[in-house]
């Protein structure tokens, strides 16, 4: 597989709105890392509703994992996104469910039983730095909590493809720079990251890819 | 966090602090919660309408076995009538009329009703020690038919009106006939019933379900992007609404057979009055498989509780991709 994603000449609108994204036209390599940026507004989490299939665009061309988007079924939308790891700006988390829960969901939709995948979650909780918070449920959590649950429910998976859609938004600079290294690593070891993020020292840190977005396109620098 | 440094292997953590938990199974936190689904409203109107489904099947059958009782009650007793006159003629048409009949296959006995036994059939009409020899009373010979025989009626019937013109058979066909349509049209009307009561419960899981789905959107988004398959939410709620359904069913079920017990058995226990009395309402014993028939609804019901809830989540799925 050349591509993880391509898109070519993908626009999109919302309703009857004017076009939010215009002519985007860019791919993503497996194992690759990349920054997409842009002001507040630009359109980067439409991009990502986008590369997770929760949006159709209007016009244009999405191939994921070499399939053509418009042409799948919700079953196989389904299967895809297994391949896919999400941490969303505002967490998603399920409030009735406790974090362990929460960070086990992506196992548990697959029919997993419950004892084969405990040793695994607990694991990476503890990596993360939640294991004595794992009883806990998400409204008693901390923002950098929440957000560290998010992220280790997007890797409980093992995706070969991370959308992180402003992961350190919500947390101290000190934090911020460890899940920037989390995340780093976790590229490192062959999963695609693609972060987006409006904070310019953040990406100072690291010198990768960067996608902008800017009045409704988008500019590559690689 | 102090642990990042260490790399994972593809999103799995090498061992860090802590031992991973003894695989016991710990109760899992239902998916979709049930609080979230109006369960006490459903279970009632399930409740109702599987009471009211008993009901009718109870008493379809219950007037469908009375209405054959009856029936074959009526036909195995036919009578001869013959008119007042001559005293002595008479007597002599009666004889010959029993012996007629007697001879005719198919009948057991053939009793000619003396003047007393004609009489106390008649007292309640005209009251006690009246002298009905003073009245033109038709006499009556009562013919009893053996169990399931075909007795030629029609052949019984002209030979009676050749030999004696005054002798009329009655063999209670219209009776039975009438009694026939009217426990047809009662089990119809049931089924009738049964289809409504059916439908209005369908619908009612719909809006229940539709509700339940539109409440819970947030979490069905959630399981979408983690991969979850429409089959796998559709179980989260359908899990839910079989419980409802059992619950109501159950309820309903029980309630109805335990109406239908009483009926049956208070009288047997002396509590009400005495069990010939026609006007108890014995005859609304649904007998053992009317009692079937209410478990059977109550499955029916469950399990279409259940199935309508899966279909309509798969539908309401298909609008929120
Ligand atoms: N569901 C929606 N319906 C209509 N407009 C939307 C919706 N989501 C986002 N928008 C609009 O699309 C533009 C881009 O939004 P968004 O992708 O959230 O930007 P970003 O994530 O870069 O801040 C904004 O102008 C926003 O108002
Ligand atoms: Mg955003």
């Amino acid at each position: 597989m050349e591509h993880l994603v391509r898109f070519e000449n993908v626009g999109l609108r919302y309703g009857m709105g004017s076009e939010v994204l215009k002519d985007v036209t860019f791919s993503i390599a497996p194992k690759s890392f990349q920054f997409l940026t842009g002001p507040s507004g630009a359109g980067k989490t439409t991009l990502m509703r986008l590369l997770f299939l929760s949006l159709r665009p209007t016009r244009g061309l999405i191939t994921l994992f070499g399939r053509d988007v418009s042409s799948l079924d919700p079953d196989e939308v389904a299967v895809l996104r297994r391949r896919i790891g999400i941490v969303f700006q505002d967490f998603r988390l399920l409030d009735h469910l406790t974090t362990y829960e929460n960070v086990a969901l992506p196992l548990r939709v697959l029919g997993k039983e419950e004892a084969s995948y405990r040793g695994e979650v607990t694991e990476l909780l503890h990596w993360v730095g939640l294991g004595d918070r794992m009883d806990v449920l998400p409204p008693v959590l901390s923002g950098g909590e929440k957000q560290r649950a998010a992220i280790a429910r997007a890797l409980i998976g093992r995706p070969e493809f991370l959308l992180a859609d402003e992961p350190t938004g919500n947390v101290d600079p000190t934090l911020a720079r460890r899940l920037l290294r989390l995340f780093i690593e976790l590229n490192r070891t062959g999963t695609s990251v693609l972060l987006a993020t409006h904070d310019i020292a953040l990406m100072d840190q690291y010198d990768a890819r960067r996608l902008v977005i800017a009045d409704g396109r988008l500019y590559v620098y690689d | 966090m102090s642990t990042t440094d260490t790399a994972p292997a593809n999103g799995a953590p090498k061992a860090a602090e802590g031992a991973p938990r003894p695989p016991k199974a710990r109760p899992q936190t239902s998916i979709v919660p049930g609080a979230t689904i109006a369960g006490r409203a459903l279970v009632a109107v399930v409740a109702i309408m599987t009471f009211l489904a008993s009901l009718t099947i109870g008493a379809a059958l219950a007037v469908r076995s009375t209405a054959s009782h009856w029936r074959s009650d009526v036909t195995r007793e036919v009578t001869i009538q013959i008119r007042a006159g001559d005293r002595k003629l008479t007597d002599a048409q009666v004889q010959q009329a029993a012996e007629i009949a007697r001879t005719t296959p198919g009948v057991t006995d053939a009793h000619i009703l003396s003047t007393e036994e004609t009489g106390r059939l008649l007292e309640p009409w005209l009251g006690a020690g009246l002298d009905l020899g003073d009245l033109p009373v038709p006499r009556v010979v009562v013919v009893k038919i053996a169990p399931g025989a075909a007795v030629d009626f029609a052949k019984l019937r002209r030979t009676l009106s050749d030999r004696i013109p005054t002798a009329s058979l009655d063999d209670h066909r219209l009776w039975s006939r009438r009694l026939g349509a009217m426990a047809e049209g009662v089990v119809l009307t049931g089924v009738v019933l049964l289809v409504l009561v059916g439908l209005a419960t369908i619908l009612s899981v719909v809006f229940a379900t539709r509700a339940a789905v539109a409440t819970n959107r947030a979490v069905v988004e959630v399981l979408h992007f983690v991969g979850a398959r429409d089959g796998f939410i559709a179980a989260q709620f359908q899990r839910h609404f079989l419980k409802i359904g059992a619950q109501g069913g159950v309820i309903g079920g029980c309630a109805a057979a335990l109406l239908f017990g009483a009926i049956v058995g208070l009288p047997r226990f002396g509590l009400v009055g005495d069990p010939e009395d026609p006007t108890f309402l014995g005859w609304l014993n649904p007998g053992i498989w009317g009692f079937v028939g209410i478990a059977g609804a109550v499955l029916v019901v469950a399990l279409a509780t259940a199935l309508t809830s899966r279909i309509t989540v798969y539908r309401t799925l298909r609008t929120i991709q």
